[in-house]
């Protein structure tokens, strides 16, 4: 194994309950709970319940207050974009991440050695959240959930543009739109806007509190109902968004004729649409595609590479083609879903 | 060719008929001349290439991307088409113009196979992902179109404000892209001539009728004749061309030499394709042997020899006998069979009955002859396209019926995407349950809400969509046929099964056995 590498495994490794600082003595997105925890992001294979301590972006905690309440960490530690804090003589920043709201990249500064944990991450502009920061380092720790070539996430424009032709094309059909609670619906809401779409949303009660959440931050997402208080017939041409599952299950007869939409990158291949039911499939993705990540490791030009959750091994092929020493770390817990 | 492509994939995608006919007529109300001709006739299946092999593509995107990435991106995604389409590099910013599918079609059709690679590149780097993708489909002739050439028609009638009939007659008088055709649609054209060419007549279809309808009717007015179980065709002779048409107007007669070729011109038959061995019907599994195939192999011609039983004769030199009652081309057709003494043709005989009660002893006899029952046609019936009310009737024999136990269910699509709707169901065998058949249909919504909470509160194990469940409900069902197949693990396949009852108060034990099953074989 090249020194380089040996050095950096000497102060952070994978343990069974996730990414270990053993300085700093502290896990990113443990998998279980822990004494000292540094949370990425809000999503629930991310950041979960009953850890002692937590850091994370204020909006992030914010998120773990409104999803787990006392359950969120024993004491919650909030560090701003940008903000350093040193740890058992690791400094520590977080940099925004563009995933969802309160996304942040994890940066280690320790004995002039520094280690950048993307967590999860894209490239692209979102108007819901702050835009990836990138930021050299000597040991970049990247996501891979679309890592394979054949990821390749058009502009959300047309996807939008999709649903809002589908629906001039059925008028009298309800278009429900499968999204993750956290980040891809408010996405989605304030992508139609940007499209000019002005009409209510209706929105799935397991929606709410995160939407309502997003704009007492200061997102602004347009005018939202819950779904709850509406007739069948004045949801005809009309949007609703609810968690996936629900979309093609027994809480989708209320729906006057539905149109099942999903947005996920993983509508970029047919057989996964079709084995979801799905009508109208939307790429719609808070993760990098292809194109990102190999772009964002060539930014990032740490000269080592860790490929975490997704389809580690292309990515690690591609890294090591480009003259990076790289390797998957096979951590587990973490969600295929988006 | 990009938007033709959308099209395709928006087909594929919407599970109802009336999506799919509504995104068809967008697409020829808002697609130019003569690229919309060119997408109807891959709609309608009229464009079949073979320009290129899988082996070609895969080395063609081998050429733009790493091998290794290739591979494992074509495991994930498990269709080559599809996994080039995707994987494409595409160089942002580069405008190159998009090939149009009538432009690909004539190119395709002007290069041989050899050369094809060079021109699919090109393609490859102009259009988009769903474009890519329909491109690589339609040359290594894969692409499968998400409607039937007779919903295309359907779309193309209601948006051009005319009977699908109409369509159907002129349909094979004209070729891609159907300039002529739109043209006539949109008002700004005659409507096509078919002249002297060997085009279709839409068939005349009965109404099916119950023994207690029978009453109101006087069997007088009737005329009885077998109703045999194969497929209905429509035999054309006009010069030197001949075609065999089935009932959506699609031309089979590649698959069916010995009928067609010793036909004498100049007349169009109505009658049942059906495989018959010393002037015995075979079981419609024997004829499903011929449909399978485009051109029979010379051993299949021997062991499945194939016929057409005529009913009904619509023209004869160059007279259209439709206008004529039922009685006079009756003996038209008569007179005809036993002037030419076509080989490869018979006729199918009248029933002589005098009551509706002798009639229905002389159908219930019929199970073992290869007959599904009786047509009856008022002798005064003139020869109407489509399926009319009153003129003609269909009095299937009763359908077989076995009681059977619900093993595993899985929900449907569309409409029915939050219902367990699609049962598998299964017949007892040495103490075990056998699955025997699938079933969709036939259930009342309310029986469907029931089954699919007692689904949800009696599932034993999930296989990802599919749930088994405890073996507790008797499903009686009803199908037209059982016979002999390999590709099922009992053994046998019924023909047309659908849940005839829900039988909620029998035990599950007093079910029906495979034996049961293989003793109503045809």
């Amino acid at each position: 194994m090249p020194l380089a590498s040996l050095r950096h495994e000497s102060w952070i490794r994978t343990t069974s309950a996730g990414l270990y600082c053993e300085p700093g003595d502290f896990y990113i997105d443990p998998q279980s709970p822990v004494a000292r925890a540094v949370i990425t992001h809000g999503h629930g294979d991310h950041a979960r319940p009953g850890n002692e301590g937590v850091l994370a972006t204020p909006d992030t905690l914010a998120i773990m207050r409104q999803r787990y309440g006392e359950a969120a960490g024993g004491a919650l530690q909030p560090l701003a974009y940008g903000d350093s804090v040193t740890v058992g003589g690791v400094a520590l920043r977080l940099l925004p991440a563009g995933h969802v709201l309160g996304s942040a990249q994890v940066v280690l500064d320790y004995r002039g050695a520094r280690v950048v944990v993307s967590g999860d991450y894209k490239r692209r502009p979102d108007p819901t959240c702050a835009p990836f920061e990138p930021c050299n380092g000597d040991l970049f720790i990247t996501e891979a959930t679309f890592g394979l070539p054949v990821f390749r996430h058009p502009p959300d424009r047309q996807e939008i543009d999709k649903l809002l032709h589908s629906l001039a094309l059925f008028p009298d059909r309800c278009h429900v739109v499968g999204v993750y609670a956290l980040g891809k619906c408010q996405r989605v809401l304030a992508l139609l806007r940007r499209a000019g779409y002005e009409k209510p949303v209706y929105l799935h009660g397991a929606l709410i509190g995160l939407t309502e959440l997003y704009e007492n931050l200061g997102v602004s997402l347009g005018p939202v109902l819950p779904l709850a208080d509406v007739s069948r017939d004045a949801l005809r041409g009309r949007i609703v968004l609810a968690p996936p599952a629900a979309t093609t299950d027994r809480w989708s007869r209320r729906l006057p004729d539905p149109v099942v939409a999903m947005a996920s990158g993983w509508m970029r291949v047919r057989q996964r649409a079709k084995a979801r039911g799905v009508e109208l499939p939307l790429v719609i993705s808070d993760h990098a595609d292809w194109d990102e990540l190999t772009a964002t490791i060539e930014e990032v030009a740490a000269a080592e590479i860790w490929v975490t959750h997704g389809r580690e091994e292309a990515l690690v092929h591609y890294a090591r083609q480009k003259g990076y020493r790289a390797r998957g770390l096979a951590l587990t817990g973490f969600e295929e879903d988006e | 060719m990009n938007r033709f492509a959308a099209l395709l994939d928006a087909l594929l995608f919407t599970p109802s008929r009336n999506g799919k006919l509504r995104l068809m007529q967008e697409y020829f109300a808002s697609q130019p001349d003569p690229e919309r001709g060119w997408a109807l006739a891959a709609l309608t299946g009229e464009l079949v290439f073979d320009a290129a092999k899988p082996s070609q593509v895969r080395a063609l995107a081998a050429e733009r991307v790493d091998p290794e990435l290739l591979a494992w991106s074509y495991d994930f995604v498990g269709d080559l088409a599809e996994t080039v389409s995707l994987i494409w590099p595409e160089t942002p910013g580069v405008q190159i113009p998009v090939p149009s599918l009538g432009e690909i079609v004539k190119q395709l059709k002007a290069t041989s196979r050899n050369d094809v690679g060079s021109l699919l590149e090109a393609w490859l780097d102009a259009l988009d992902a769903t474009g890519r993708w329909a491109l690589l489909k339609l040359v290594t002739g894969s692409l499968r179109i998400g409607v039937s050439a007779r919903l295309a028609k359907t779309a193309l009638a209601e948006w051009g404000g005319v009977e699908i009939d109409r369509i159907e007659e002129v349909w094979h008088a004209l070729a891609p892209p159907y300039q002529p055709l739109f043209e006539w649609l949109e008002g700004c054209g005659p409507a096509p001539q078919t002249g002297d060419l060997p085009t279709f007549c839409p068939l005349m279809l009965a109404q099916p009728i119950e023994e207690s309808d029978l009453g109101g009717l006087d069997p007088r007015d009737y005329l009885a004749e077998w109703k045999w179980d194969g497929i209905r065709v429509q035999l054309v002779a006009r010069g030197d061309v001949r075609r065999l048409y089935s009932r959506s107007g699609d031309d089979i007669g590649a698959a069916f030499p010995e009928v067609l070729e010793p036909m004498p011109a100049d007349v169009t038959l109505d009658g049942e394709l059906l495989v018959l061995r010393n002037g015995e019907v075979a079981p419609f599994n024997d004829l499903q042997q011929r449909l399978n195939r485009k051109t029979p192999t010379p051993k299949l011609l021997r062991d499945y020899p194939a016929a057409v039983r005529l009913y009904d004769i619509l023209r004869a030199d160059e007279e259209d006998l439709r206008t004529l009652p039922f009685v006079e081309r009756r003996s038209r057709l008569e007179g005809w069979y036993a002037r030419e003494l076509p080989p490869g043709l018979d006729l199918s005989p009248l029933v002589p009955f005098a009551s509706w009660e002798e009639l229905r002893e002389l159908r219930d006899g019929a199970r073992e002859r290869g007959i599904e029952g009786l047509m009856l046609k008022r002798a005064d019936s003139l020869y109407l396209a489509g399926r009319p009310k009153g003129p003609w009737f269909k009095w299937k024999r009763g359908a077989l019926t076995l009681d059977t136990v619900l093993m595993y269910a899985q929900r449907g699509h569309g409409k029915r995407s939050s219902f367990y709707s699609d049962y598998t169901f299964g017949a007892w065998h040495g103490g075990e349950l056998v699955p025997v058949g699938k079933a969709y249909s036939g259930f009342t919504d309310e029986e469907l809400q029931r089954l699919d909470r007692w689904i949800r509160n009696n599932t034993v194990q999930r296989y990802g969509p599919v749930r088994e469940v405890a073996p507790q409900i008797v499903l009686e069902i009803a199908f037209d046929s059982v016979h002999r197949s390999t590709r099922h693990k009992s053994g046998v396949a019924m023909r047309f099964p659908r849940v005839h009852r829900v039988r909620w108060d029998k035990p599950v034990g007093e079910a029906d056995t495979l034996e049961s099953l293989e003793k109503l074989l045809t």
